[in-house]
């Protein structure tokens, strides 16, 4: 792709952008939230036309003018929130909209077969006549990216694959792509984890705000470097965090269960410290806390607040008590989309401002602009549809928004996933001021850099259950993937 | 910069911003006014006073169901069950009085309560379970109906009492008194959904069902609450009608729900859930109610009015779509 220009209405979205896939290579695609990369995706699959620019395959130049037009020039996208249809098999799926049969009627049989045939191939132990709905999202990965192979693509565009699956998930759905490109197929990866692009990408280009700004060897080429590249200056700190001797016990839980995902589960929590909660996906990390934060029904254990039992049935027990919670899953549990920045951040507050029928609006936007600035969330104004920001910015908000109650004990979960450097760095620094100024902080992340950069203590879990504690001077990555493991 | 921010927000004016966000339809309510005033087989009757309130009369019992759909609406829900609450809340209420005896005003707070237990059963069902409202209140929506045939057998229940009139056809000073009620109404819906916790908590269900559970709402209350609330104003609709018909009809209120859901869709409310305004559903029943008189007087054949209705409601949906996919270019 050459030179490639799109612009939208008051956005330059591409500007000059240029990018190669060679056969047989992955090649990542690197660049905060808005930098442009989802853009130039959708320009090479035909879902934008850009203004100015060639896109060459084969040292041939092509014209990409729709879905059907990247199909047919081999190239398969798979999204990064799926779209298989969950009512239907596998091999439906996998053929869908170009089902086997003679005139209206479908080979199901056939159809079956050749599915089995082509997951069997790429020794993924999925049964083709299986709903979708009943796989885990690894393996629907896996039944998107056998079917962008029946394609016999040659270029297949992977956008953050690995943001929802488990470690052990990972590792074989980069092994599936190792067969691809030893078969010459050409990957596009899109990822924010750093640690990923050593393990799998061969090149990496790097965009910034619309921009080209190069194109590395990963092997020649250090995190700093691409992070400096990136965010376009130098994060001295990506992580902030001081250190310091820990209070008295503020939380402690004894004996948390749900019944299912979550089994005897004991910890405590300390005055002024972040604790880390590491584990795999489906190890009852986010269970544990919705137990804590009152949303799981007939949960079982024990909760003391500052040494005194308490009991927690609803949310709103839990910020009586000074517990909140960040949801994990900022679009399902979070996200009020259509509504302003300004609803979105006062929701859990209204009691300060609304009593009965009357409104105190300078209130409200006094309240909104308190947690917009302490958290720098980046929004032209207070009615911008929350919708609009871009994932960091979101998350923000979010935060912002329990940190409005006041709270002494925070658990976030997952506060960075599908958030960009930059803003990543910047929810660390304020994480770190937080604890600095008494609250205390639980924090729940798949990424390991993350966890043994800014928690006092690691709790593991393992099937429901805590497998561990580490402290911060002995933890590792090692260590916490020997426990979560077990 | 955080005072800038402010100020930039405080200086917004609601009004203004409300006029920006309506412009299609405030436009096609103009327009259509216009036209009707000016249009030479119709000057002469639409700008009378007499057929203003005449107009605000009959739109009166489709704002009380728009008012209580449009909340249902933003809750991501409907309530097709209205119409017939009409119906049995019409019967109910005009029997108490000719059949029992029992005083008018004892008639009309049965006819109101009759939509409030309808609604109430409603809200019971869709909180406390994950049944679509769709199918509940369909399902209300027969029972209701059919309780209403099988109360009159089919036939009106008459009232001769001259006072039965007045919560329909009577006047306070030169203004009927449905178009006092609705005033009334209009008032405490915008009270109850800008100015309440609650009017906040139906956006927050309606916008993420989920994330309100996380935000500690009680969203099955709000859920009842709506659908108590939508109930009450369909038995307030009955009654109204009942009163300006002499009668309770079995079959009044037919079709009723619908003519209340163009309403609130044509001011401008995603049946998505989670946004709209009572103000548009209030420019949506002008819009719907001026038409139907606009075509009353120019004598055009009730089932061209149908048609055309039907597109009416169609251009201004359409005019929504092109605004929205407009902005978010």
């Amino acid at each position: 792709m050459e030179h490639i220009h799109k612009r939208f209405p008051g956005v330059y979205a591409l500007n000059d952008v240029n990018y190669e896939l060679r056969a047989g290579e992955v090649h990542a695609l690197l660049g905060e939230n808005g930098a442009g990369k989802s853009t130039l995706i959708k320009v090479l699959g035909g879902i934008y036309h850009p203004e100015e620019g060639e896109i060459y395959i084969d040292g041939k130049k092509v014209a990409i003018n729709g879905v059907r037009d990247a199909q047919d020039n081999g190239i398969a996208i798979i999204h990064q929130e799926l779209v298989l249809v969950p009512h239907m098999t596998v091999a439906e799926n996998i053929f869908l909209g170009r089902e086997h049969g003679s005139g209206i009627l479908i080979n199901r049989k056939k159809m079956t077969e050749e599915a089995q045939a082509l997951l069997d191939a790429q020794e993924i132990n999925i049964d083709a006549g299986v709903l979708i709905k009943d796989l885990t999202i690894a393996q629907q990965q896996m039944v998107e990216i056998v079917k962008a192979i029946s394609y016999n693509s040659k270029i297949l565009v992977m956008d953050e694959p690995t943001s929802s699956i488990s470690d052990k998930e990972v590792a074989f759905l980069f092994q599936t792509m190792r067969k691809l490109t030893d078969k010459g197929v050409g990957i596009v990866y899109i990822s924010h984890k750093m640690s990923e692009l050593e393990e799998i990408c061969d090149r990496v280009t790097i965009m910034r705000d619309g921009q080209y700004v190069g194109t590395k060897v990963v092997k020649e080429t250090t995190k700093d470097d691409l992070i400096a590249m990136m965010v376009g200056r130098e994060l001295t700190n990506y992580y902030t965090r001081d250190y310091q001797e820990a209070g008295e016990t503020l939380l402690k839980c004894e004996h948390i269960s749900d019944g299912k995902m979550v089994q005897d589960a004991s910890f405590e929590l300390n005055k002024g410290e972040i604790i880390g909660f590491a584990g795999l996906v489906g190890a009852g990390r986010s269970e544990t806390m919705k137990c804590i934060f009152g949303l799981t029904k007939g949960a079982k254990g024990d909760v003391y607040v500052k040494g005194k039992k308490v009991n927690v049935n609803s949310p709103i027990d839990a910020l009586k008590h000074g517990i909140a919670l960040v949801p994990e899953d900022r679009k399902l549990e979070g996200l009020y989309h259509v509504q302003s920045v300004r609803f979105n951040s006062t929701i859990e507050v209204l009691g300060e401002f609304i009593h009965g029928i009357s409104v105190d609006g300078k209130k409200e936007v006094d309240i909104t602009q308190k947690y917009i600035d302490m958290m720098s969330t980046k929004t032209p104004t207070q009615e911008q549809t929350i919708g609009n920001l871009s994932g960091g910015n979101q998350q923000k908000v979010m935060i912002g928004r329990w940190l409005a109650t006041n709270p002494e004990i925070l658990i976030l979960d997952e506060p960075t996933r599908g958030v960009d450097v930059g803003a990543k760095s910047e929810i660390y620094a304020i994480m770190n001021q937080l604890v600095k100024e008494g609250m205390s902080i639980i924090m729940i992340s798949s990424e390991l850099p993350e966890i043994i950069n800014m928690s006092d203590r690691v709790y593991v879990m393992a099937e429901g259950h805590v497998a561990g504690c580490l402290d911060h001077t002995e933890v590792t990555q090692e260590a916490i993937m020997q426990l979560a493991a077990n | 910069m955080a005072q800038e921010a402010t100020k930039k927000a405080g200086s917004t004016n609601k009004v203004v911003v409300f006029l920006k966000e309506n412009m299609g339809i405030i436009g096609a309510l103009l327009v259509l006014c216009v036209f009707l005033a000016v249009f030479p087989a119709t000057s002469g009757s639409f700008l009378t006073s007499k057929n203003i309130f005449n107009v605000l009369r009959q739109i009166s019992t489709n704002m009380f169901l728009a008012c209580g759909m449009t909340m249902v609406i933003i809750l991501g829900g409907i309530d097709l069950s209205v119409g017939s609450i009409i119906a049995l809340a019409g019967v109910l209420a005009a029997g108490c009085v000719s059949r029992y005896n029992l005083p008018i005003a004892v008639a009309l707070i049965v006819g109101v309560l009759i939509g409030l237990v309808i609604g109430v059963f409603n809200g019971f069902v869709i909180s406390s379970t994950t049944i679509p409202p769709f199918i509940v209140t369909l399902a209300t929506m027969n029972i209701a109906r059919g309780l209403a045939k099988v109360y009159t057998g089919g036939s009106p229940v008459r009232v001769v009492t001259k006072e039965w009139q007045f919560v329909g056809a009577g006047y306070v000073g030169f203004v009927p008194v449905p178009v006092i009620l609705m005033i009334i109404v209009l008032i405490i819906t915008a009270l109850i959904m800008n100015k309440t916790k609650m009017g906040r908590h139906i956006y927050a269900v309606g916008g993420n069902a989920q994330a309100a559970v996380f935000s500690g709402i009680k969203v099955a209350r709000v859920k009842f609450f709506v659908h108590a609330f939508s109930g009450v104003m369909a038995g307030l609709a009955g009654i109204v009608l009942a009163s300006r018909m002499y009668s309770g009809q079995p079959t009044a209120g037919e079709g009723a729900e619908m003519d209340a859901i163009a309403a609130v869709v044509v001011g401008g409310t995603s049946m998505a859930g989670g946004s709209g305004k009572i103000g548009g559903t209030i420019i949506g029943a002008l819009i719907i109610g001026i038409l139907n008189n606009g075509l009353n007087l120019l004598n055009v054949n009730s089932f061209w009015q149908d048609v055309v209705k039907g597109i009416v409601i169609l251009l201004a949906v359409f005019i929504d779509y092109v605004k929205n996919t407009k902005s978010k270019e």
